[in-house]
């Protein structure tokens, strides 16, 4: 047994976390800032945070992951990171060439109080700011929140240091992208242009951490949000923004800064959460919606009904992020399965809330905790009391279902064994057809490799 | 595909790409640089400046202090917790990423798999994370009942005055088993070098020692610095026993803290990682008078060597004849594989940036093959694993360095082996040399570009001047350097392949190079219309 050491019986916990469902803030910075052309991730804080984020981002996408960092040392951290961030800019401006430096914060830096707006702004009145070339920051101490938090911190701090409102409205929406993959940024495109609407996406890691082998290695590829799409989000005619956690930060920000009118929505992940995502954008857009997304929806159904018998009533433990998870459950739910166990272990009041909406009556059954210590181990542990029919999350659920034999379906971060979640998206009409054939396909192999000789099947 | 250059008759000199590179730099940076970026001759002893600081905003392949010592030194260790005091991205981070493997016996304990935090929040970093530490230390031990707990600090538990040891101290009161804390916050020194450092004196002071176990073997050994990173310790396992080799604990590759308990029962320590490890193997002969000896098992002649090393030491006419019983068994096979893939091979050029060893090690392997290694480099070595040991007396302490307790060892006169001071005293009368690390650079041939901390510039520039055939690094880099055509191994995880030690593993590596070096897949870059002049056709559909 690979976790030899679980058991059933729950002791209440207040202080460990074992197996977490979700990492530090600065992670999430460094995924956000990936996602704007021209742009490097700065992590101020010791070398360990960068190296280990870049190792994280680059196993995920098996693509170049670049930034740098301050690299504290004991002396930095008692007289303060000034200088190493001082030095860094300068250095950075002068061997890597980007056009902006996102900057976020760590849980050292944070600790010893150092204040980054400070900084930026007497590195510019220093001059180590070249001319047209940008600094940026954000707060992310990783004893707050979660890596979800931090994507939505530098999101905030892109829109609020690039958006401006001039006297000119201009006929587009900004589309402000929760924690998905470049694959899904990609399809969030294809749905914009089927739908016939201008939009700004911020960000966009599709061209960035999907690139193309071409034996020539790209500093900074051509994807990405550039400045002057940033700068025009304070003219957009409303904003849009796809989960709670991720987005809600920056969505305000440009509403106070620029007012620009917002509405938050899930992550299209399956057919209800998609459904409202293209009426949102229709009503923003002021279009009715094409006959080609209504067919992808009926596509969608259609595999569903054909298949529903070996779905319905198939219980199901999902972990990861709330603006990712609360729609696939939604969606779980509405193909008749039984979401039984949920953890995340990103805090806020909401994800609990919104479970409750959707679970008190279909799935009553239903256990679910967010925050501290609401981890893969207590998941585990309900497991083990109650088996499941199905296992959804990243890569560190494969301990599980080797030892309980679940079938089990890659989704979230990260995913460091298996390819696909950086090209085939699972957002959108389309994306819910590739998570329903991934759930079947696991579910119908073990029926395949389990059943009794006379009961295989030849059609399913 | 870049064109490949032509060094049969020895590599050129360097000193162009290295102009080149430290053009780009600002003058305070090339100034500092230049000194880490040398033009080798091995003929020629050659002062390289090593573990300083990287420079903030270079992008560095080094990583933390945390690092070094939990994920390095402590994480392969399976029947410890290892409790992570600190916000939750430290323990997630170090969770499965290193490929220790394990085999652990029926019934018993193995904490690997999990990945233990006191995930901190704001309210502990301001009121303190001491009470929050010490319950989770009692939750881990009613949930799991280990046999040890070690707790590791991240950067805010120094930064707001938690003392993990105390609280160590007090949980070992209270629950009766081992416990021991790590001041390894990531800030504590210039790269994971002082992690290793750190927890060498923690695992020294709280854990060798503790059982004097009755002799189990004639001839009981260590393996230092062997991290079994895909499996590399099992092999060498392997071959221990079939020489009549007793191991009693690796530190800490497939190991334990039950076997590293009673490690100073063992008559030689061997030391495969120099940089990680060689701090112990000091410190067991100073306390206990265990020598100590430099060995490699990654190459097959490098484990001819230290296999003969082993069985000289113990002086045993029947090891003696085993080992080279094995010897002669094993070459056969090797050299069976390496002449049908060393033609295809042979004359490529590689080039290696990792570790303390590894980049050092590895080259023998290649070297095997005829592949020449014309550019390495460690991540976090000193001094003397690139010049030898001989520059030890000569190594300026600076202020990080400081920063590392020092621990003054003094002789346990109970557990004390004259014998074995009698014993080296007299083999090395007769030539045979003890903590004997010569260092990488005498082993690299002339012109080639020895470069500490490499950096992401630098690896631009290395590609484009040498066009190596192979480069070996680690994870951040490994798709950087693939999408310049250039295939990359990793050397922390193998990419997830191995073993590469002993023999079987020299064939494993063999293989691998032929799979890596003679494919077509880098010649397929370019699309078969690459060179076509762009056509608009008649038919094209209007959107």
């Amino acid at each position: 047994m690979l976790l030899r050491h679980t058991t059933k019986e729950v002791r209440e916990r207040t202080a460990l976390t074992v197996n977490p469902a979700k990492t530090c803030q600065p992670v999430g910075a460094m995924y956000a800032a990936l996602g704007v052309h021209g742009c490097l991730p700065h992590s101020h804080g010791s070398q360990g945070c960068c190296s280990y984020h870049r190792s994280a981002l680059t196993r995920h996408y098996k693509e170049p992951v670049m930034a740098a960092t301050s690299s504290f040392t004991e002396g930095s951290s008692v007289f303060g990171g000034q200088a190493n961030l001082l030095q860094a800019i300068e250095t950075i401006f002068a061997v890597y060439e980007p056009e902006i430096i996102a900057v976020h914060s760590t849980c050292l830096s944070e600790t010893i109080g150092d204040d980054l707006n400070q900084i930026v702004n007497k590195a510019k009145d220093e001059g180590k700011v070249p001319f047209g070339k940008y600094v940026i920051q954000a707060s992310t101490p990783s004893y707050v929140g979660s890596h979800v938090t931090g994507y939505a911190n530098m999101l905030e701090g892109f829109v609020k240091y690039f958006a401006e409102k001039t006297d000119e409205k201009i006929r587009q929406i900004n589309l402000l992208a929760g924690w998905v993959e470049p694959s899904d940024m990609r399809e969030l495109k294809r749905i914009m242009k089927m739908m016939k609407i201008k939009s700004v996406l911020l960000p966009d890691t599709s061209d960035v951490l999907d690139t193309p082998m071409t034996g020539k290695f790209e500093m900074y590829p051509k994807g990405g949000t550039t400045i002057s799409e940033m700068v025009s989000m304070g003219d957009s005619m409303q904003s849009l923004g796809l989960g709670e956690w991720a987005t809600q930060k920056a969505a305000i920000m440009l509403d106070n800064q620029c007012k620009v009118p917002f509405d938050i929505i899930d992550i299209p992940v399956g057919l209800k959460a998609t459904d409202r995502f293209i009426q949102a954008l229709a009503k923003a857009g002021r279009v009715s919606i094409s006959e080609s997304i209504t067919e992808e929806r009926g596509r969608l159904l259609d595999v569903i009904t054909d298949m529903h018998q070996y779905l319905y009533g198939k219980r199901v433990a999902v972990y990861g992020d709330p603006d990712n998870i609360i729609p696939l459950i939604e969606f779980l739910v509405d193909m008749d399965m039984k979401p039984v166990y949920i953890v995340s272990g990103t805090p806020g009041k909401k994800f609990e809330e919104r479970m409750s909406e959707i679970l008190s009556e279909r799935v009553p059954e239903a256990k679910y905790k967010n925050g501290p210590q609401a981890d893969m181990f207590l998941m585990h542990q309900w497991i083990k009391e109650n088996p499941v029919d199905l296992l959804i999350g990243n890569t560190y659920g494969k301990y599980i279902a080797r030892d309980e034999n679940i079938p089990f379906v890659r989704m979230g971060f990260p995913i460091v064994d298996r390819i696909g979640h950086s090209y085939f998206p699972t957002i959108g009409y389309m994306g819910g057809l590739r998570i329903v054939e991934k759930i079947l396909s696991v579910l119908m192999d073990k029926q395949d490799s389990a059943c009794l000789e006379e009961k295989f099947e030849l059609v399913m | 595909m870049p064109k490949r250059r032509d060094f049969t008759n020895g590599l050129p000199d360097p000193i162009a790409l290295r102009e080149e590179i430290l053009k780009k730099y600002p003058a305070k940076i090339a100034k500092k640089r230049i000194k880490g970026i040398v033009i080798n001759d091995p003929e020629v002893d050659q002062e390289i400046m090593v573990n300083v600081r990287t420079i903030p905003g270079i992008i560095t392949q080094r990583g933390c202090t945390y690092a070094g010592c939990k994920g390095v030194v402590l994480g392969p260790t399976r029947d410890i917790i290892n409790l992570v005091h600190g916000p939750i991205g430290c323990s997630f981070y170090a969770w499965l990423t290193r490929r220790n493997q394990t085999r652990v016996p029926e019934g018993g304990d193995n904490f690997i798999n999990y990945c233990y935090s006191t995930d901190m929040q704001d309210e502990n970093i301001v009121f303190g994370g001491e009470a929050k530490l010490k319950e989770a230390v009692r939750e881990a031990f009613e949930i799991f009942k280990p046999k040890a707990i070690g707790i590791f600090s991240t950067c805010p538990v120094g930064l707001i005055g938690d003392d993990v040891h105390s609280v160590a101290r007090d949980m070992k009161a209270e629950l009766g088993i081992n416990i021991f804390g790590f001041s390894c916050e990531g800030y504590r020194g210039v790269s994971q070098s002082a992690g290793h450092h750190i927890a060498n004196n923690g695992v020294f002071k709280h854990v060798v020692g503790l059982n004097d176990r009755e002799r189990v073997g004639k001839f009981q050994v260590n393996l230092l610095g062997e991290y079994n990173i895909g499996g590399d310790a099992f092999e060498i396992e392997a071959l221990f026993e079939e020489a009549g080799i007793t191991l009693l604990s690796t530190f800490s590759g497939n190991s334990t803290i039950k076997s590293m308990e009673y490690s100073h029962t063992a008559d030689l320590n061997m030391v495969m990682c120099h940089r990680s490890i060689n701090y112990i193997a000091e410190m067991m002969e100073e306390k206990y008078g265990i020598p100590w000896v430099k060995v490699s098992f990654v190459g097959a002649e490098a484990t001819c060597k230290s296999l003969r090393k082993i069985a000289d030491y113990f002086g045993d006419a029947g090891m003696k004849a085993k080992v080279e019983e094995i010897i002669a068994r094993e070459m056969a096979k090797v050299e069976a594989v390496k002449s049908s893939i060393k033609p295809r091979v042979e004359g490529k050029l590689a080039m290696m940036f990792v570790g303390g060893s590894r980049a050092h090690h590895y080259q023998d392997l290649f070297g095997e093959l005829g592949i020449r290694t014309v550019s390495a480099g460690y991540e976090f070595a000193h001094r003397d694993d690139y010049e030898g040991r001989k520059v030890i007396p000569t190594i300026k302490i600076d202020a990080d360095t400081r920063n590392i307790e020092e621990l003054t060892v003094s002789k346990d006169e109970a557990h004390f082996r004259p014998d074995l001071v009698e014993k080296k005293a007299e083999l090395e009368s007769n030539g045979f040399a003890f903590k004997d690390y010569d260092g990488m650079m005498p082993d690299m041939l002339k012109n080639s570009l020895v470069i500490d901390d490499v950096n992401h510039w630098e690896t631009e520039k290395l590609i484009e001047f040498y066009k190596p055939d192979v480069f070996c690094a680690g994870i951040k880099e490994k798709y950087v350097v693939q999408k310049a055509g250039v295939p990359l191994k990793q050397l922390h995880s193998y990419d997830y392949g191995g073993p590469y030690t002993c023999f079987g593993g020299a064939i494993n590596f063999y293989v691998e190079m032929e799979r890596m070096l003679a494919t077509n897949i880098w010649k397929m870059i370019d699309a078969p219309w690459k060179n076509e002049s762009e056509l608009v056709g008649s038919m094209t559909i209007e959107y």
